[in-house]
This record gives C-alpha cells, sequence and structure tokens, in this order.
C-alpha cells in the first residue's frame, strides 16, 4: 500500500490531465483559464514522461520532457500575445462573446 | 520509504487541489496563483524520485517565466469585467453536463488503461540511454541531450526563436500621433532654411511673426 510505485505517478497524471480536460470544457467565461488548462495538461504528460523515464530506467523520458517544456513556453508566449491583440481589437476575451467564426 | 511515501501523498494532494483551483477559482489572478503552487509541488514530486535537473528546470520556466508571463497578461488586461464565474453560463447550460460526463469517462478509460498495463521484464535491459548511477541527472541528461539528441535540440531553439518573432510581431503596433526624435531631419538641416537674415530699418524694430 505504502510502496510508491509506476502506477502511483501514472494516476496522478491522468487526474490533473483530467482535470486539464475538464477545465477546457466546463470554462465559458475567461479564455486565459482555458491556457493555463492547456499548461496543465501538459504538466501531466510531463510527470507520465519522468515517472517512466525512472521506473524504467531510460533518460529518453527526461529529455523529452526538457523539449516538452520548451514547446510549452513558446505556446504560452504565442497564445498570450494572440489574446492580447484580440482584446485590442475587440475589447473583450470573454468565451461566450468571441463569435465572429459563428461555431 | 515511508517517509516517502507520506512526502508523495502530501505533494500529490496539492498539486491536485491545486489543479482543481485553477479551473474553479472566481478571480483570474487567483489561478495564476494556484498554477505557481501547482507547478511547484510537482517539481519537488521531480525531485523527490530523482530527476533533481528536471525539477529546477520546471521551477525556472514554470514558474519564473510562464507563469509571469500570465500574471503579466492578466493585470493588463482588465480583470474586473473578467471575473471567471464557474459553471455559470447565461446562454448554454448543457455544455455542464455533457462537459463532466466527458471528463470523467476520459478519466475512467485513462485508469483502466493504467490498470491493466504491464511490460515485458526483458524490455528494461533494451533501452540505448540508460541511467548511469555513478554520474548526477544533469550529467547524465547532458551526456544524451549533446550527443544523441543534438538536432531535436537545435530545432527546439529554432521553435523559441520562432515562438519570439511571432509574439513580437503579433503585439507591436505603429502609434500615430506621436512626437519622436529624428535623426535625419536634424542632421540634414541647412543653414539657408534656418536662419534668415533681416533688413531692420531704423526707428521701426524688428516684427517677429509667431
Amino acid at each position: 500500500m505504502f510502496e510508491i510505485g509506476l502506477g502511483h505517478y501514472l494516476t496522478l497524471g491522468a487526474i490533473i490531465f483530467t482535470i486539464g480536460i475538464a477545465g477546457i470544457f466546463l470554462n465559458r467565461k475567461n479564455i486565459i483559464v482555458i491556457l493555463m488548462s492547456i499548461e496543465l495538461i501538459l504538466l501531466a504528460v510531463n510527470i507520465n514522461l519522468v515517472s517512466f523515464s525512472i521506473y524504467l530506467n531510460d533518460i529518453g523520458g527526461q529529455i523529452f520532457t526538457l523539449f516538452i517544456l520548451a514547446v510549452a513556453a513558446a505556446e504560452a508566449a504565442i497564445g498570450l500575445a494572440i489574446i492580447v491583440v484580440y482584446f485590442r481589437n475587440a475589447g473583450t476575451i470573454r468565451v461566450e462573446e468571441i463569435n465572429r467564426l459563428k461555431g | 520509504m515511508i517517509i516517502h511515501s507520506i512526502f508523495f501523498f502530501i505533494f500529490s494532494f496539492i498539486a491536485i487541489v491545486s489543479a482543481i483551483m485553477v479551473t474553479a477559482s472566481k478571480n483570474t489572478v487567483h489561478s495564476v496563483f494556484f498554477l505557481i503552487l501547482d507547478f511547484i509541488s510537482i517539481s519537488c514530486l521531480f525531485i523527490m524520485i530523482g530527476a533533481e535537473f528536471l525539477g529546477m528546470m520546471m521551477l525556472i520556466v514554470y514558474v519564473g517565466a510562464v507563469a509571469v508571463l500570465f500574471l503579466f497578461v492578466v493585470m493588463m488586461l482588465n480583470v474586473s469585467q473578467q471575473k471567471n464565474q464557474w459553471f455559470a453560463s447565461t446562454i448554454s447550460s448543457t455544455h455542464i453536463p455533457m462537459g463532466l460526463l466527458i471528463s470523467v469517462i476520459i478519466f475512467f478509460e485513462i485508469i483502466i488503461v493504467i490498470a491493466g498495463w504491464k511490460y515485458k521484464p526483458e524490455i528494461l535491459n533494451s533501452f540505448p540511454n540508460s541511467i548511469d548511477s555513478e554520474i548526477t541527472n544533469t550529467h547524465s541528461i547532458g551526456y544524451v541531450l549533446y550527443t544523441d539528441y543534438i538536432h531535436v535540440f537545435q530545432i527546439s531553439g529554432m521553435i523559441l526563436l520562432t515562438a519570439m518573432i511571432g509574439a513580437i510581431v503579433l503585439t507591436f503596433r505603429q502609434r500615430t500621433g506621436l512626437k519622436r526624435q529624428s535623426y535625419l531631419k536634424q542632421i540634414s538641416r541647412e543653414r539657408d532654411e534656418s536662419v534668415e537674415l533681416k533688413k531692420v530699418e531704423s526707428k521701426k524694430g524688428v516684427k517677429i511673426d509667431v
């Protein structure tokens, strides 16, 4: 019971991944929180990669976690820039009012 | 070993609760704070499990750069009208049970995959980059990252460069009506267009029209 194994870390990753997915689905007010949920999802992926890397005794998982870190930083910068430009043009970033594409 | 498991449960509990609070808190600034707490507890888990370099890297990159970037953007945009009323939607109300249902289904699918999964015992010896316990974690990452993965490393650098240029191009705007110093205008002035000689008649003085 108290022996922490690979399954514990994978379960933690699954829980955080699901919370991130739910945050994207349920949020209708603020688009910045959706970006933060994407960061949570990437964090869950990082947890999975690192725990596999440690428990299977291979360094490759940690290498790819570094790359995911770089891509997540780039994605956050671009996403926030798009949000700032949209706010400047449309005056709002509420998810309900972003309906120009009529989707 | 018992200490290890106690700390694992403490850190993972904090991480899960703060992840819920990221999506649930009404104020967006509080969401960013909980995101920072989440990153910190996960990096503590990484340091505990033996990936020290990545734990420190998470602290530097996420807490030091990304979360502060979020904080700046949230504070630049108008926060008072951006209250994040959780689940309170005026337009559609069917998305809440649907979203919860789909999230629960996704969670149980992942749990089923994790619980029923086993790897062969001989797979442990088949990995090319096994961790050497003689050298530190940072050393072993560096030995592999700069040799086997050097091209991927450089491509990730190009991705960061592209993101930087993209963010600058997106948010840059030329403002009109600003008074700026123009060096070309200043150094290309001639004496003829700047100084004028006036013939002054006596007892009349000079009339300067401003």
